[in-house]
């Protein structure tokens, strides 16, 4: 969401520069062994880490979730899309944990469902927006010149416009729907993966290996895709991190706009968006998916944080 | 100086003209056609037409971007589809009511992010530190209406203590004037309208500012770690001057060169969220107006809201690089300022 302006701001500034740890001059070393250790980099910094390794716990619980009761939905303890209006809006109980919906829908069984959306539509629009920026970003980095200048004129101005307001725009023209979210979310966080990947290009590819490997006849692509990138690959991976958290909130808002899903579908925004009606009336309504959006959120920036500190030894020294 | 700032100022052209083809390939390239929802679904063909003829959507797609950007430049962004008046005077009736929400929320979050980030840096470590960090983390975990929500609940539902929608009880509201209420209730001297402006502001702007409040402690917090262990510092401390003295006028000073590009960025993005916050508190400005304008198809109202933030937007960033190659003379010379 708003987000993703930020990080382009405090790229200014406060970029942590990766290139101290990821610049070996390390073209001729195996490249498995280097695989390894950015791995072991990056489980040393959420290992050494207790928020971050309970946030990776509580993620992989929540992939569970959304496993089980996508394949196995008869393990909830009420179906989630069923109306049932003679138990309409009652407060959290015994039978009911977290309440029931105007619909009369057992909101906790919907809270699990909704975990099939939200980490679905984190994980998709974090990958359109890895895969489309990462190559916009190593052709502007690496080419220069007038193709640099243009794709990198085209970010800034899709940065100019905020990003919520550009996926309700193109949600708008798209329709509603949740795969619609996915490519709305993923396109208006391409500029960041490509600002990332061309910055680091740029600094890598002066290298000597980088000229060692054209030397010896590598073509662009090889170069870029054997030499470049997996040396881009760390502040990827800490972005990317964090890029699923800020499309767990977009898409949450997306659908609290009522752009999102379909009903009766469950997403944890669009359970929101219709709680509003019965704010004061039935607060249950609103607080306990607003409750697995933050914790959802809060996992991923927390497990970011975790990884980042493995792969950036000068965050380690705070 | 001056060459500089000029060509920061023409960099800002081809930006927006790029942001209003963006926006103009989205709502009248990809979107559907807007007829069959502005005029319903049982309107026939010939309507249709002579509707579309009537809102030039008949003419080949160049021409009829030609035709939108020669208006815009002169101020004239299209009427809106369904109240029929200019989109230039419907979102100036609603543009204050926004910047003014906008402008509270930032300064909340400037002051309050500053000084949790102070706290957090001197006491690194410490309680203090830890507390600075959980409500930066929750800052920006939380979504932003989920925040207003909260808001609502607790205040306006449990406590009863403030209103959990609109700017000012209608009998109240000031007519004419700014559009800013706080400037309009204090030119008229109506102490009791300003009260009420105000009462509706707070949960808004708490909710708004939640995030960028966040935004700031972290960066400050980072800003004034760097700053506390450099040599000045260290210096500062050995003449023997007062620690007080020392985290404010040496370390704050210094680490606030970033900490104000953030600000001043965090605005453009404030309206973004102001979005969503417009949504929870029916607050009637161009973010709900956009937001509604988009549900129901009103293209030229989203293309001129989109534009106008972007313009802001632009500006804020233009402002901020000046003031940042002010501050600090290594960028107008071309040397990249590195973290």
């Amino acid at each position: 969401m708003v987000a993703s302006k930020l990080t382009a701001a405090t790229q200014l500034t406060a970029a942590p520069a990766i290139d101290d740890v990821t610049m070996p001059p390390a073209a001729k070393r195996p490249r498995k062994e280097k695989r390894e250790s950015l791995w072991k980099d990056v489980w040393a910094g959420i290992s050494s880490n207790k928020a971050s390794l309970v946030s990776l716990i509580f993620i992989a619980l929540l992939a569970l979730i959304a496993l089980v009761t996508y394949f196995f939905p008869q393990i909830l303890p009420y179906d989630p899309t069923t109306q049932n209006l003679s138990e309409a809006i009652q407060a959290p109980s015994m039978k009911h944990w977290c309440g029931t919906d105007q619909q009369g829908r057992d909101i906790f069984s919907r809270i699990l469902t909704g975990t099939q959306i939200s980490l679905t539509v984190g994980f998709l629009a974090v990958a359109i927006s890895l895969v489309i920026g990462v190559l916009l970003g190593s052709i502007a980095g690496y080419r220069g010149g007038t193709t640099d200048i243009i794709i990198m004129r085209v970010m800034d101005m899709m940065l100019a416009i905020p990003s919520i307001l550009l996926a309700i725009a193109i949600m708008a023209a798209l329709g509603k729907g949740v795969e619609k979210a996915v490519i709305a979310i993923g396109l208006v966080a391409i500029p960041e993966y490509a600002r990332i990947v061309r910055s680091e290009i740029l600094s890598i590819k002066e290298n000597d290996y980088v000229a060692a490997a054209r030397i010896v006849g590598d073509s662009s692509f090889q170069i870029i895709v054997r030499h470049i990138l997996p040396n881009v690959l760390p502040s990827i991976i800490v972005r990317a991190t964090l890029g699923i958290s800020i499309a767990i909130l977009d898409v949450a808002a997306l659908g609290f706009l009522g752009l999102g899903v379909q009903p009766p579908l469950a997403e944890w925004g669009d359970m929101l968006g219709r709680g509003r009606a019965d704010i004061f009336r039935a607060p249950w309504l609103m607080t306990f998916p607003g409750l697995a959006i933050m914790l959802t959120v809060l996992a991923f920036n927390l497990l970011g944080n975790g990884i980042r500190d493995g792969l950036d030894p000068k965050t380690r020294k705070r | 100086m001056i060459k500089y700032i000029l060509k920061r100022i023409l960099m800002v052209i081809p930006v927006l003209l790029g942001v209003s083809i963006i926006i103009f390939l989205i709502t009248r390239v990809l979107a559907p056609d807007p007829a069959p929802v502005v005029l319903g679904e049982h309107a026939t063909n010939e309507t249709m037409a002579a509707w579309r003829t009537e809102h030039g959507l008949s003419d080949p797609i160049w021409l009829q971007y030609v035709h939108f950007i020669g208006n815009a430049i002169q101020g004239d962004l299209g009427t809106s589809y369904y109240s029929h008046q200019p989109v230039t005077n419907e979102i100036a009736a609603r543009f204050p009511a926004t910047a003014e929400l906008a402008i509270c929320a930032i300064i909340v979050a400037a002051l309050m992010g500053i000084a949790l980030g102070v706290v957090a840096a001197v006491r690194k470590n410490k309680p203090a530190d830890h507390v600075s960090m959980i409500i930066a983390l929750i800052g920006v975990s939380m979504p932003i209406f989920w925040s207003g929500i909260l808001l609502i609940i607790l205040f306006s539902g449990i406590l009863h203590i403030l209103p959990s929608n609109g700017r000012v009880l209608p009998m109240l509201g000031p007519s004419g004037g700014t559009g800013f209420f706080i400037i309009d209730t204090i030119a008229s001297g109506n102490m009791k309208a300003l009260g009420d402006v105000l009462k509706h502001l707070l949960l808004p702007t708490l909710a708004l500012s939640l995030y960028s409040m966040a935004i700031i402690t972290r960066m400050t917090r980072s800003s004034m770690l760097d700053t506390l262990s450099a040599d000045y510092t260290r210096t500062a401390r050995a003449k023997g001057l007062k620690e007080r003295v020392v985290n404010l006028k040496h370390a704050l000073r210094n680490a606030m060169l970033p900490v104000s590009t953030v600000i001043g960025l965090q605005f453009g993005s404030l309206l973004g969220g102001a979005l969503l916050t417009e949504t929870v508190f029916s607050w009637p400005g161009i973010g709900k107006y956009a937001v509604d304008s988009v549900l129901k198809s009103d293209f030229p109202v989203v293309m001129g809201v989109v534009l106008l933030v972007a313009v802001v937007f632009v500006l804020m960033n233009l402002i901020v690089d000046i003031i940042y190659a002010y501050l600090d003379p290594r960028i107008k010379y071309g040397k990249p300022e590195e973290g």
